[in-house]
Parts: structure tokens; C-alpha cells; sequence
């Protein structure tokens, strides 16, 4: 795994991925400037991490999604490369164009700050194959726009096409209101692009993955891309 | 030149925000609000051109930045005429 974590001024999660693809990868990723235009030779995944890149400023991701480096994800995606965008990456990612739809305020208008439980709806991605379809993981949210909304053309080919990844659930795997704490349509965690190589999910894997720490959910994300890559390679 | 590009939300996009602002001016005991809905107003000074070639210049503005159009209309006022 040729990991390249793009680093926007305001994000504050890049040290927790980058130490979660150290620890499941065994090799450093690169990180890089927003303002670079060209990633790494050789860069296999592209990850976006969370925080609050330029402030929160505008909307959510919208001025990083217009930063320099953007160009060389948009090209890297067109491609078919994997890039992985968590929280605000998710964010960046849906202002870019890479994914559609918008992540808007937390319908209860509250920065949410817990574990929540997410059902794994697939795992024929190169993203959720460390897991079963119908799994459902605990791993750690914090946001406060992460209310996925897109229009009912969108929900409906997301749906159809089966480009919803996660899903937010009960500890069983129910779908029901009390559960979606921030209001996403259809309790909408996480989506696919149409080629399936782009992943957008609000909650962070990468903070659950070492048992000195509490679950290990999380891991399995990254375990599995690491076995797609070194399938890949 | 003087502009405004004012961008606000489509109807029917859930506006938790206008929401809240909404419920405060209720709670103050203004009468008669109906309903609140959240917007932004960005105030651009833009080098003269023709009238036509700062308009093509702020929509694009508005397109590829000060707007999500998946969720949010914009107008453009220049010199406070609607363009």
C-alpha cells in the first residue's frame, strides 16, 4: 500500500490515518501538501482525512475541494485509483464532484461525538472486504454536517446501483430513526462512486483499530485494502 | 464595480439552521413569522468591464465556488441592478 494522505490547513485527523495505514500496511504514507500538484510516483490510494480544512469556511470542503492537489485526485480517480475520504474528506470529496450529493448540518443542529454502529451493506469493494455483508461495525463520529442529502434522483441510483456502503444502524443492524443521529436520507454513513473506486463515509474507522484502545472495528476497512492492493500489485 | 452574488437554499432542502433562527424569533415574540430560511450574500468589487463580461465572470464565481448548486440557488446583483 503507496498511501498518500493530502493535507489541507485545518484538518486535524491526518496523524491518526497516517498511523493506521502505518500499522496495517507496515509502510509509511506519504503526506501531502494541498498545495503540491502531483502525487507521488506510485501512489496506490489516495486517503482525504477529517477535520475542519479552511475553517469550515463557505460550506464544509468547499475550498479544499478547489485546492491544487484536487486536479491530481480528480486525474488519479478517473483512472480508477482508490481514494478513501473520511468525514471532512467525505466533505472535500462531494464538493469536488468526485461523489455526489451534500453533507448538511446535523438535522438536531449538535456536533456528535461518539461511537456509533454502522451496517456494512457490501463487501464486494475494495474498501469493505475485510468485512461481511450485513456486518455491523462500531466506530467513533464527530461532525456536525454530516446529514447526507441528495436529490431522489441520486438516493434512488445510489440505491439501485447499490453505492451505499454503510449505513447507520442499531447495534443489530436496524435501520430506525432514533439511530440516524444526524438525519441522512436513508440513514446514509458512507457511498461508492459509480465505478466504485472513490469511498465517502462520515464516521472514522482509522479510531478503532487497536484493542490497547477499545474495538477494533475499524481495522478490517484498512486490513482489506491493504490485501486488495497487495493483490493489486 | 460593485456586486452581490446572494446564494440561498433550494426549497425543500431542510434548512436546520433557518429552523433554529426561526424558533428564537418566535421565542422573542416577534408576531407573524412564518418561516425562516438561511442565506449568504457575497459583496464583490470587480474590475469595470462590460456589463455582460462580469456577469459570465460571477456566475462562474458563483458555479464553481460561492454555490453548491446540487443544494443552493444564487442571483447576481451588479451595481444593485439584477443581472
Amino acid at each position: 500500500m503507496r498511501a498518500a494522505v493530502i493535507v489541507f490547513p485545518g484538518i486535524n485527523r491526518e496523524r491518526d490515518m497516517a498511523r493506521t495505514l502505518k500499522l496495517v500496511s507496515g509502510r509509511e504514507p506519504a503526506m501531502v501538501w494541498h498545495a503540491d500538484t502531483a502525487l507521488p510516483a506510485g501512489t496506490d490510494i489516495v486517503v482525504l482525512p477529517g477535520g475542519f480544512s479552511y475553517g469550515d469556511y463557505l460550506r464544509c470542503g468547499a475550498i479544499a475541494a478547489r485546492a491544487p492537489i484536487m486536479a491530481a485526485v480528480q486525474a488519479f480517480a478517473a483512472k480508477g485509483g482508490l481514494v478513501l475520504g473520511v468525514c471532512n474528506g467525505f466533505q472535500i470529496l462531494c464538493e469536488a464532484g468526485l461523489l455526489p450529493g451534500v453533507l448538511m448540518r446535523n438535522t438536531q443542529l449538535k456536533f456528535i461525538c461518539r461511537d456509533v454502529h454502522l451496517r456494512v451493506e457490501r463487501s464486494d469493494t475494495p474498501f469493505t472486504r475485510g468485512y461481511n455483508a450485513g456486518q455491523v461495525i462500531c466506530v467513533p463520529t464527530a461532525h456536525g454536517e454530516g446529514n447526507y442529502v441528495a436529490d431522489a434522483d441520486t438516493i434512488a441510483r445510489l440505491e439501485g446501483e447499490g453505492r451505499v456502503v454503510f449505513r447507520y444502524t442499531a447495534p443489530q443492524g436496524a435501520v430506525a430513526p432514533e439511530w440516524n443521529f444526524n438525519g441522512a436520507t436513508n440513514a446514509i454513513a458512507g457511498i461508492v462512486n459509480a465505478g466504485g473506486n472513490v469511498l465517502g463515509m462520515m464516521p472514522h474507522p482509522e479510531n478503532h483499530v487497536e484493542a490497547a484502545l477499545g474495538p477494533t472495528d475499524g481495522r478490517g476497512l484498512f486490513q482489506g485494502l491493504a490485501e486488495h492492493l497487495g493483490r493489486a500489485a | 464595480m460593485k456586486a452581490q452574488v446572494t446564494v440561498t437554499l433550494k426549497s425543500g432542502i431542510l434548512d436546520p439552521q433557518g429552523k433554529a433562527i426561526e424558533s428564537a424569533l418566535k421565542s422573542l415574540g416577534i408576531a407573524g413569522i412564518a418561516s425562516v430560511r438561511q442565506g449568504k450574500v457575497f459583496e464583490i468589487e470587480i474590475a469595470d468591464g462590460d456589463r455582460a463580461g462580469v456577469e459570465a465572470k460571477l456566475k462562474d464565481a458563483a458555479e464553481k465556488l460561492l454555490a453548491n448548486t446540487v443544494i443552493e440557488n444564487y442571483r447576481i446583483q451588479i451595481n444593485g441592478q439584477a443581472a
